[in-house]
């Protein structure tokens, strides 16, 4: 065959672009300098700092909290409300389908606003509640997107036959139903989970006092340029974590 | 003969059709029986009945005198073969096959023993660590056959279980299956639209078409003596002749007249009178084929045709021959000249004759 170099050529430019920005950020997190212009020498000082800011570790807590209460949330309501549109057809399921997907593609902006102003409306105080509430509301189409699609894959006879067998209706879902879309009930929570780690538009509306998460506190903290060195080492940290669980994952994954 | 499995004037209806109308039929413990039929005749549908997916709207099922018409799948003495085998794809192969002893909660030891013997019986105790991803079609057939009969059922159902298989694979099924049958001793029902798979698997067969059964019989007897054309045609192949009877002979013979065909036949007889119309039945093999006019025994029918075309198999050769209004369809088994038979080219024209015993007839319903 013969062999190019366009392909090879194709693929540096991709993982420059992917990746150059997280390079110089990961740099910065251990540059004396303070605004990261130029390299002044190493130093681990805006890691010492970070440890010291407890109000980012406050954040990355509730953060955590919400992400995985919602993402676990998300992936049993999701799973039903997944099983319910495959298995059910009538002109109510179109409009379960039509409400499931709407928040994948309604701007977040709005769904903040319409979130927020159903708790002023229904006199729900804004918090860590609202927040959780918000996040499981996005996050369930996600999952139920995910599960459908691998359900569309299932082969429905599995049932017939484990009834066939012997095994009740509810034993045929927990022996055969669950471990089989197991692995797409996951990676829609995986997805949910990444997705409220990270999400600020919504979040900020619907967040209050003493409940800010990790990606308010970041935005808050880039108004004043002091900080700005120490985000740069929360992000690096954040980024081997992220790596970590990662390679965690895939490796789960090749076992199953 | 004790019945063992019963369908008692079953029918069920799916919007305005009628899936399976009315149909009544008894299994023998131990037998091997076939459900025959195109598709959308009802057969499938009666086998989910059986097995409990789908509840009658009308009629009773039982099995060895207990009524299982109101029992959901679970609880019936009855296990399924399906057809594209639904083993499961996150167990391996000696999970797929102990799932319903661990279903039946049996004693640990009861469950390895069972199995085993299972896969050992099916010749795949090497496999059993399989997943069915990783098994060759035969291999997953085996499986499942052994998934069902390890819960030591009353009666297996089996949907179309050769259709999956190559055809190399399914004549050695074919003998695999009916193997298994003898050392279990099992009653098995078969569903297939394939009649050679269900003459040579089955003591008997029901022949279904539109949700009726039409005929209940042995393989040699529904081929020898089917009671309608459907039967005659979806059981190997026939030739019709419109006709009608015009002289009662001895010995239970009668004389009938052909449409379109000059000379008049003489045949066995068993339920015309005269002057009823008649429909006459012919296998294509039952056709001999002679250049001159055979030597005219007395009761030997002869008429002659012109060969239209004719088709090589190997094993027979078949001639389409027009005579008179009639496109006749002839089966030779030697393509060699031999015994005055002869392998006629197109435009020949040649004397066809069959032997009385060898057509039947049937009694038009609209005659007079």
């Amino acid at each position: 065959m013969k062999r190019s170099w366009i392909p090879s050529l194709i693929t540096l430019g991709v993982v420059l672009f992917l990746f150059a920005p997280l390079v110089v950020l990961v740099a910065n997190s251990f540059n004396a300098s303070r605004f990261g212009g130029e390299w002044e020498g190493f130093t681990l000082n805006w890691y010492e700092k970070l440890w010291a800011a407890g109000e980012v570790w406050e954040s990355l807590w509730i953060t955590l909290k919400i992400a995985v209460s919602a993402s676990l949330a998300a992936m049993v309501l999701g799973t039903l409300a997944a099983y319910a549109l495959h298995r059910f057809r009538s002109w109510l399921q179109n409009v379960h389908h039509t409400l499931i997907t709407l928040p994948l593609v309604m701007p977040d902006i709005l769904m903040g606003i319409s979130l927020l102003a159903l708790f002023v409306l229904t006199g729900i105080e804004t918090g860590l509640l609202t927040i959780w509430i918000a996040h499981v509301t996005f996050c369930l189409s996600f999952v139920t997107m995910v599960v459908l699609g691998r359900l569309q894959d299932f082969d429905f006879t599995l049932i017939d036959a484990a009834r066939d067998l012997g095994a009740t209706r509810a034993m045929a879902v927990k022996k055969v139903l669950l471990p089989l879309l197991l692995p797409g009930v996951l990676a829609g929570g995986l997805l949910a989970f990444t997705l409220s780690i990270d999400d600020y538009v919504i979040t900020f509306f619907v967040s209050g006092p003493g409940t800010t998460t990790l990606p308010l506190r970041v935005a808050s903290m880039m108004r004043t340029s002091r900080s700005l060195p120490m985000i740069n080492a929360l992000s690096t940290l954040l980024i081997a974590s992220t790596f970590v669980l990662a390679v965690l994952s895939s490796r789960l994954q090749r076992r199953a | 003969m004790d019945d063992f499995l019963v369908i008692d004037h079953v029918t069920k209806t799916f919007g305005a059709q009628r899936a399976v109308d009315d149909v009544s039929l008894a299994v023998s413990p131990g037998e091997a029986f076939s459900l025959l039929g195109p598709s959308g005749c009802g057969k499938t549908t009666l086998l989910r009945m059986i097995a409990g997916f789908e509840r009658p709207d009308r009629g009773r099922i039982l099995v060895a005198g207990q009524d299982i018409t109101e029992l959901p799948p679970e609880q019936r003495p009855v296990n399924t073969v399906f057809q594209n085998y639904a083993l499961f794809p996150h167990l391996n192969v000696w999970e797929n096959v102990a799932f319903g002893l661990r279903m039946g909660r049996r004693p640990r030891e009861e469950i390895r023993s069972g199995v085993d013997r299972m896969l050992e019986l099916v010749r795949l105790a090497e496999h059993a660590r399989k997943r069915p991803a990783q098994l060759s079609g035969g291999q997953r057939q085996r499986v499942a056959i052994a998934r069902a009969l390890v819960n030591r059922p009353q009666v297996l159902l089996l949907d179309e279980p050769l259709a999956a298989l190559d055809l190399k694979l399914r004549q050695h099924m074919l003998m695999e299956l009916n193997t298994i049958h003898e050392q279990v001793g099992t009653t098995f029902i078969y569903v297939t639209h394939d009649q050679g798979e269900a003459m040579s698997l089955s003591n008997r067969i029901a022949v279904m078409n539109a949700g009726k059964v039409e005929q209940i019989d042995s393989p040699e007897h529904l081929y020898e003596t089917p009671r309608s054309s459907f039967v005659a045609t979806f059981i190997g192949d026939a030739n019709f002749f419109t006709g009608k009877a015009v002289e009662m002979q001895h010995e239970g013979y009668v004389r009938v007249m052909i449409e379109g065909l000059g000379s008049p036949l003489v045949l066995s007889n068993g339920v015309v009178s005269s002057n009823q119309m008649l429909r006459l039945m012919v296998r294509p093999e039952k056709i001999s084929l002679t250049l001159k006019r055979p030597l005219s025994g007395e009761r030997v029918n002869a008429f002659p045709g012109v060969v239209e075309d004719s088709s090589y198999f190997g094993s027979h050769t078949r001639y389409r021959i027009r005579a008179g209004e009639h496109l006749i369809t002839a089966q030779l088994q030697r393509s060699r000249f031999s015994g005055g038979e002869i392998s006629p080219a197109h435009g020949t024209s040649v004397w066809m004759s069959f032997h009385p015993d060898e057509g039947r007839i049937v009694r038009l319903e609209d005659a007079a």
